[in-house]
């Protein structure tokens, strides 16, 4: 039951399917704070969380109401697609006269704080939303003024010509701190009257009685490791709306929900996505080079996983390179570690000479999609709508996907402005359905850009591997712009892809030098990531018992060197034989990588607290 | 019935790295994530259940500080403040901004709002000073009682149990008085959304130094900052023979 102005509301019936939140101490003393009536629990052997509930049940004695508010339109993410969105809307409203009001909830303490990418950004999306970018003083600082593309070996470095056409050809895009420039968009959808709540995460999708989406409910806070509230316990509070904007970037946990309930993905090929660490350097002033892009491909990386560096020059006062390596999460030898081929990469002689004598100042890393074309999902559905690389617009070869994700948002803002502002929507849903959103991306660029590299990434799937791909590219690509008639396939789920440890020869990494390579936990560290300690692990198991008879029976536990914060340990356990998983989630810095890389698919990587997370600074 | 004033200050957010500006002269903060002081909040969480057991009437949350400040105020309000001061300082000002500027602007609104409690953290994270409280009841000539872990109010004074080298020590002193906010004094409640949105229409009033009648002349002048030194990683050794060795060759002993 609930009322339809704001004000409380019963949890009303839904249609999602809950889980069962059960744990147990180390002395498998179970608690049973939040189980619901006459349900057994199942003992967690390792004292992890098996899973989280959605919702909360009730709990006797506990003020289970939720607050709830209306708005016309809730965004759901408030990076470059979900801030894009927003402000496109309100741009509208002002066009045309309108009342319209748009909340934005976004998980992470600041706007841009969990923002990650390289980034060269291409204006184009930029310069329709805002013509007088320039005026407004968004900071795009550092146009390209070099591009640099090499084919790396052991010791020495092929270049390779960047010639106008080929998709990394990077004239008139700009080097970006992309975390600076969505903080800038933050600003100006405030100007604009968007009510941004960073902090607050989106916890659960709500539904209507008819199953389209009523909206979201943020996280419950104050609950404790083991589940009970806490004095401080308060419920999330929902934000309802006609229509939800759900733009949570790469593998979003509530789009996960949403593939399931809506069954958006039948008639796509399943997402493949690759991980992206990154580092910021001061460096010596005489090596500084502001404007210079530089990409490889090769070294450390055999020819048969996908992956490249980048290593940009910004022009924002200091001497300042953002740098990064990105591997692709198809690889097949679980005993790869991302975050190490990336230290070990900084020590080529290439790289090594601009780095020498500099200071790191910055780390993150962030999953991004692969897929392009083959793997977009329906984008709406009744109530809601994807934008961003949630679905994922990302441009692969040309590794840039801001602009397509802004473009979708604003798309996404054009087609549900007519409807929420209509007298009478007509709608069959209470949630507004609507599916013009998606034939105006398929009418857009976005498409046609897709479309033209569509076959560029599933070309390294041959036995050359890179070099096969490179081939593909300069031929179809370059000459014929993605004509050819056919569409290749990509080689399925990526966490499918591991092969058996027994079958790999585990890689040899240097050290850390601790100049130009460092250890994992200190890079950790300076990503300044947090998380309240006293709250259940936001990295949920399905089974507790798997990761020990599978992860690391067949695989040697490939989590512990995918996850580029250290979450994943196998420790010995303290009684007697064999090793149990540790999962330390406060230092997850929300990369997504381990819900997808997962070769048991065991892992359910679910929102913490809000404003917890990593605390990035113009990443 | 009373007026609290609760001092709320706006600092780097203690998960985060610190960095030393390139000239020295301070640390970066521009786009750094800051958040209340966590002190602040235990003395925010202790003002606002005072009001909650109806002992006090209202409680008034003031910030020293540029725009940016307001977020802080506003964290406060949403937490249960019923209104907010913004005392606007910023530029050179700010960043000479210490604990004696700041007791003087909370002694002069103590006067002007008839404040019967002033309640402060302890120290700050940044600065670790803890120093604001006990110079504004010296200015005020009000008691103190400082580094609090347990407070009850009973009639016109205040008993104040206190974190001390030693042990606790309680104390009983009348009101108006001063307290600082040590650790364990409670637990501070989260600032949730629809209370955020609420506060949003709660009154923060703006004002400068000058208009208290404080002059944020800075008495202090930083003339460098560095970092620690890095420390050096140790050394395993298997004896105790082998650590004799080390420390006489290094000159320990």
């Amino acid at each position: 039951m609930e009322n339809s102005a704001s004000g409380t509301c019963t949890s009303t019936a839904l249609h999602v399917e809950t889980e069962l939140l059960v744990c147990s101490d180390a002395s498998h003393n179970i608690t049973l704070h939040n189980l619901p009536q006459g349900q057994r629990p199942t003992m967690g052997s390792a004292g992890c969380w098996l899973y989280r509930q959605l919702p909360t049940p009730f709990q006797p004695g506990v003020e289970m109401e939720r607050f709830a508010d209306e708005a016309d339109v809730v965004i759901v993410g408030g990076g470059p697609a979900g801030l894009s969105a927003a402000i496109r809307l309100k741009q509208l409203a002002k066009e045309q006269e309108k009342e319209l009001r748009v909340c934005l909830v976004e998980k992470a303490s600041q706007i841009g704080a969990h923002t990650l990418s390289g980034a060269c950004l291409e204006p184009s999306a930029l310069n329709e939303l805002f013509p007088d970018w320039k005026e407004r003083g968004a900071p795009l600082n550092t146009p390209v003024t070099e591009d640099l593309f090499s084919i790396l070996t052991e010791k020495h470095r092929i270049p390779v010509p960047m010639l106008p056409g080929l998709p990394m050809n990077n004239h008139g895009n700009y080097i970006v701190r992309l975390g600076h420039f969505v903080h800038w968009l933050g600003e100006q959808a405030e100007e604009l009257g968007v009510e941004i709540y960073p902090g607050y995460a989106a916890a659960e999708v709500l539904f209507h009685e008819d199953g389209s989406v009523k909206g979201i409910a943020t996280n419950d806070v104050g609950i404790a490791k083991d589940g009970s509230p806490k004095d401080v316990f308060e419920r999330g509070m929902e934000l309802h709306a006609k229509v939800t904007l759900f733009g949570e970037g790469c593998h979003g946990h509530l789009a996960k929900q949403l593939y399931r309930q809506f069954n958006l993905r039948e008639n796509c090929e399943p997402q493949t996505y690759a991980i992206g660490l990154k580092e910021l350097w001061v460096i010596d002033e005489k090596k500084w080079r502001p404007g210079r892009v530089e990409h490889s491909v090769g070294w450390p990386l055999n020819r048969n996983t996908y992956g490249g560096s980048f290593l940009y020059h910004l022009n924002e006062g200091e001497p300042l390179v953002a740098l990064g390596f990105v591997v692709g999460l198809d690889y097949t030898n679980p005993y790869l570690s991302p975050f190490r081929e990336f230290q070990r990469w900084k020590h080529h002689p290439f790289v090594a000479k601009t780095l020498e004598g500099g200071t790191r100042i910055a780390y993150g890393a962030r999953a991004l999609n692969e897929g392009g074309y083959q793997c977009l999902p329906k984008v709406t559905f009744p109530g809601g709508m994807l934008i961003g690389c949630s679905p994922g617009f990302m441009n692969v070869p040309k590794i840039k996907g801001t602009h397509t994700a802004m473009k979708s948002g604003m798309l996404a803002a054009e087609a549900i402005f007519p409807k929420v502002t209509a007298e009478d929507p007509a709608s069959e849903t209470a949630g507004l359905h609507i599916p013009e959103y998606e034939d105006n991306l398929k009418k857009s660029w976005i498409w046609k850009e897709l479309y033209a590299v569509r076959n560029i990434r599933p070309s390294f799937h041959n036995y050359f591997g890179l070099y096969g791909g490179m081939v593909y590219t300069g031929v179809f690509y370059w000459i014929l712009r993605g004509k050819e008639p056919w569409t290749l396939k990509h080689a399925g789920l990526d966490s499918a892809q591991l092969k058996p440890a027994k079958e790999c020869t585990p890689i040899e990494y240097p050290k850390p030098d601790g100049k130009l390579s460092f250890d994992l936990l200190s890079s950790v560290a300076l990503s300044g990531t947090n998380h309240e300690g006293d709250q259940p692990p936001h990295l949920t198991l399905k089974d507790d018992s798997i990761p020990v008879a599978n992860n690391l029976a067949i695989y040697d536990g490939p989590e512990q060197r995918f996850c580029p914060a250290g979450v994943y340990e196998y420790v010995p356990l303290e009684t007697g034989e064999g090793m149990r998983l540790q999962i330390n989630a406060q230092n997850c810095v929300h990369c997504k990588t381990c819900d997808i890389k997962d070769p048991s698919q065991n892992i359910n990587w679910v929102v913490p607290e809000g404003s917890g997370g990593p605390a990035y600074n113009g990443l | 019935m009373s007026r609290v004033l609760v001092g709320v200050k706006r600092v780097i957010d203690y998960a985060v790295k610190i960095r030393v500006k390139p000239d020295h002269s301070g640390v970066v903060t521009d786009g750094v994530k800051h958040s209340m002081n966590p002190f602040c909040e235990i003395a925010v969480e202790e003002a606002v259940k005072l009001k909650e057991k109806k002992l006090i009437k209202e409680v008034v949350a003031v910030s020293c500080g540029p725009t940016q400040v307001t977020e802080t105020i506003r964290t406060a309000l949403a937490m249960g403040c019923d209104r907010g001061i913004h005392v606007e300082v910023s530029g050179k000002d700010y960043e000479a901004m210490g604990p004696l500027q700041i007791s003087k602007i909370f002694a002069a609104l103590a006067k002007k709002e008839e404040a019967s409690l002033i309640i402060l953290g302890k120290q700050a994270i940044d600065d670790d000073c803890n120093q604001t409280g006990q110079m504004t009841a010296a200015l005020l000539d009000w008691p103190q009682g400082t580094f609090a872990s347990e407070v009850t109010i009973d009639g016109e004074k205040v008993k104040v149990v206190r974190e001390i080298d030693g042990g606790l020590e309680t104390i009983k002193i009348s009101m108006p008085a001063v307290l600082t906010a040590d650790l364990r004094l409670n637990t501070p409640r989260y600032a949730t959304l629809p209370n955020i949105m609420k506060a949003k229409k709660k009154k923060i009033a703006n004002m400068k130094p000058a208009d208290l009648g404080v002059d944020m002349v800075s008495r202090v002048e930083v003339l460098r900052v560095d970092e620690p030194p890095t420390r050096l990683a140790g050394v395993k050794v298997e004896t105790v023979d082998d650590l004799v060795a080390k420390l006489r060759a290094n000159g320990t002993i």
